[in-house]
């Protein structure tokens, strides 16, 4: 047995050793930091150890609107796009012709760059001198005033985000539901029609419990993705996204640490861990919540 | 109610590029009695799940017409047909209670027929009842054993008292004592509730001990359709006689020669009447008689099976078709474990003559 156990720690050594290294000490020292205030990276000094970092990241105005737009972002995003992926899933699993097609067509965002993608989004809605946009020339030919996506009102900068977002997660969500209603025994449906249940009851009763599982770990990593959010505004707005208004904590970490007013890895690390505060709270309820809800077979 | 199918014929789309199409069901033409219960047996393979698939509405026919009683039902879908069916594995919703699997086809009850919670409750209660299963009503089927699965699957067919009631295979998931069991509970039930019903089975012992009557299929089209006992003691061919009775029938090259059956060079049994013509002949291992002096078949002693009541003789013959030759006897029957050959007499009830060519009974 012990032997085992010798030989179980010498497989394990590689990634304990990398994970170690590269996570578990910098997330360690990530809380250091946080509780350092003053932190002087070059000479390496602090002033004093306490929550400062943590008060002067919640009153940075910079901060607040962070924390607005990711909220907003995933309160928006991750229902949006579990459901959407939901209908196509469903729409591709009752389909038999042009099935692989579409199938491939779905999948496309996925193995697509990031930063393309949103020059794409640039294309179709931003307004330069030379051109209005895709999306602007539909709107007015449609009799309605322009808006500028990108660097107009902030309402129409998050509609754009959220779009962009919520295209972007669907493929991985379509792929995984597909399989997921793909393995759902056939005779389940068969007897829910010889019992005469419509198509709308045999989705809830049959169909949706059946796939819960599958649809509470989208909703999980759905949650946690978005709020992890930042290549996507960078690459619809640029790398100054506080300029923008559209940064998010990710971003806000990120400014802190690097940009041109950055060098303050105390609120780095202060915005870091309220961001992981979040996150944990969140999964927390999600899976208190799911405990009555998700039917593990 | 009746069950009436005419000229019911399935095709089914080939799946290589010939074209072939494959025909699961040809020309069924049947008028199930009400309130019988009808095994339908055959090979796997033969077209007998389709036949109830098409029943139960879950396929559409290529060819024919179905009827419950006086209505046409071919073209209605599965839910306006009103019937029930029991699954191989029997899908039950395995995050739903035995209750809540119960209630479900009461749930989807629409206009008129919509029931109260309470009624529905009632109406559980009471199905689960017959297919004794109270006491289990909260928990989940996993939480069931093989034969309490089946009956939940029974009383969600049974619940909405449907006009027929189907079962494919419905014994072939449960050890053998549990199907012993269970059969019998399915005749029970059935004769309880007197609901039309028909079961799909590749096991003729099963079909033959409970059956009203007894469709015996091959390649989608039914061979011979009758009460058990009927089919195994007036075979209508070859195949039927082969595949109902166990141990097997046992099949010789024979000849009819002035009114005499030949096997081999011995006349074994006296055919008055018969044209001459090489026949199949089919012997049923209780058809044997031993006598040692005055037996007109001779076979080579193989070995002698012991079972207790009775004793099963293998032997050998040169126009044998299988590989060997058993017969029941009583257990009166003393054999010397060093004898060469073995001599019967045929009960000629028990042995019926084939056509060589078209396999039908002569």
């Amino acid at each position: 047995m012990k032997k085992n156990n010798l030989k179980a720690w010498l497989y394990l050594l590689p990634a304990i050793l990398f994970l170690g290294v590269f996570m578990v000490y910098p997330l360690i020292d990530v809380c250091f930091y946080s509780l350092e205030e003053n932190y002087q990276s070059i000479a390496q000094t602090y002033t004093g150890v306490g929550l400062g970092n943590f008060g002067h990241v919640l009153s940075d105005p910079f901060f607040i609107q962070a924390l607005k737009n990711t909220l907003i972002l995933v309160a928006i995003t991750v229902p949006v796009s579990t459901g959407i992926s939901l209908l196509i899933a469903l729409g591709l699993s009752s389909i038999k012709t042009l099935k692989k097609a579409f199938q491939t067509i779905y999948f496309l965002p996925y193995v697509t760059n990031t930063l393309a993608v949103g020059l794409v989004f640039m294309i179709l809605f931003a307004r330069t001198e030379y051109t209005d946009g895709l999306i602007n020339a539909l709107i007015s030919s449609l009799g309605y005033d322009m808006v500028d996506f990108i660097n107009g009102p902030y309402w129409a900068k998050m509609l754009v985000t959220c779009l962009y977002t919520v295209w972007i997660v669907m493929p991985f969500k379509i792929l995984i539901l597909t399989s997921a209603l793909a393995s759902v025994n056939q005779d389940y449906y068969k007897a829910a029609k010889v019992d005469g249940a419509s198509s709308g009851r045999i989705f809830r009763k049959i169909t949706l419990p059946m796939i819960s599982p599958t649809v509470f770990y989208l909703v999980i990593t759905g949650f946690i993705g978005a709020f992890k959010a930042y290549s996507d505004e960078v690459a619809l707005f640029g790398v100054n996204l506080n300029e923008a208004g559209m940064n998010t904590i990710v971003g806000y970490v990120y400014d802190m640490l690097y940009s041109d007013k950055g060098g303050y890895p105390g609120y780095a690390a202060a915005a870091a861990l309220i961001l992981f505060a979040i996150v944990f709270t969140i999964t927390y309820i999600n899976l208190k919540f799911s405990r009555n809800k998700v039917q593990y077979m | 109610m009746k069950v009436v199918l005419e000229n019911l014929t399935k095709c089914f789309p080939s799946r290589n590029k010939k074209g072939t199409e494959v025909i699961a069901v040809n020309n069924f033409n049947f008028e199930i009695p009400d309130g019988k219960l009808i095994g339908l047996l055959g090979p796997s393979g033969c077209g007998k799940s389709t036949t109830l698939n098409l029943i139960s509405g879950l396929e559409t026919p290529t060819k024919g017409k179905i009827y419950f009683g006086d209505q046409d039902v071919t073209n209605l879908p599965p839910e306006e047909r009103g019937v029930g069916l029991v699954f191989q594995n029997y899908a039950l919703y395995p995050h739903m209670t035995v209750e809540e699997n119960i209630i479900f086809p009461l749930q989807n009850l629409k206009g008129a027929q919509k029931m109260s919670k309470e009624a529905m409750h009632q109406k559980a209660v009471e199905t689960a009842k017959l297919v004794q299963l109270d006491g289990l009503m909260e928990r989940k089927p996993k939480e069931l054993s093989g034969g309490q699965q089946q009956r939940v699957a029974i009383a969600r067919a049974l619940v909405k008292i449907p006009k027929v009631l189907l079962l494919d295979e419905p014994l072939s998931n449960l050890d053998a004592r549990l199907r012993l069991q269970t059969r019998e509970e399915l005749r029970r039930i059935q004769r309880e509730t007197g609901v039309t019903t028909i079961f799909v089975t590749h096991d003729q012992e099963e079909a033959m001990s409970i059956s009203d009557l007894i469709i015996v299929m091959k390649d989608g089209v039914v061979h011979q359709i009758g009460k058990p006992q009927d089919v195994y003691d007036e075979p209508a061919n070859l195949f039927v006689a082969q595949f109902l009775g166990t141990p097997q029938i046992n099949v010789f090259h024979g000849e009819v020669k002035n009114e005499k059956l030949y096997i081999g060079e011995e006349d074994v049994l006296d055919v008055p009447g018969r044209k001459d013509m090489p026949v199949w002949v089919g012997i049923r291992p209780e058809g044997f008689v031993p006598d040692a002096n005055e037996g007109r078949m001779t076979c080579q002693m193989d070995r002698v099976e012991v079972m207790g009541r009775d004793v099963s003789v293998v032997s050998t013959h040169p126009q044998m078709t299988g590989r060997s030759i058993r017969s029941i006897v009583s257990a009166e029957n003393k054999f010397d474990p060093d004898q060469k050959t073995v001599r019967f007499n045929l009960k000629p009830y028990k042995v019926f003559l084939f056509d060589k060519e078209s396999e039908e009974r002569v």
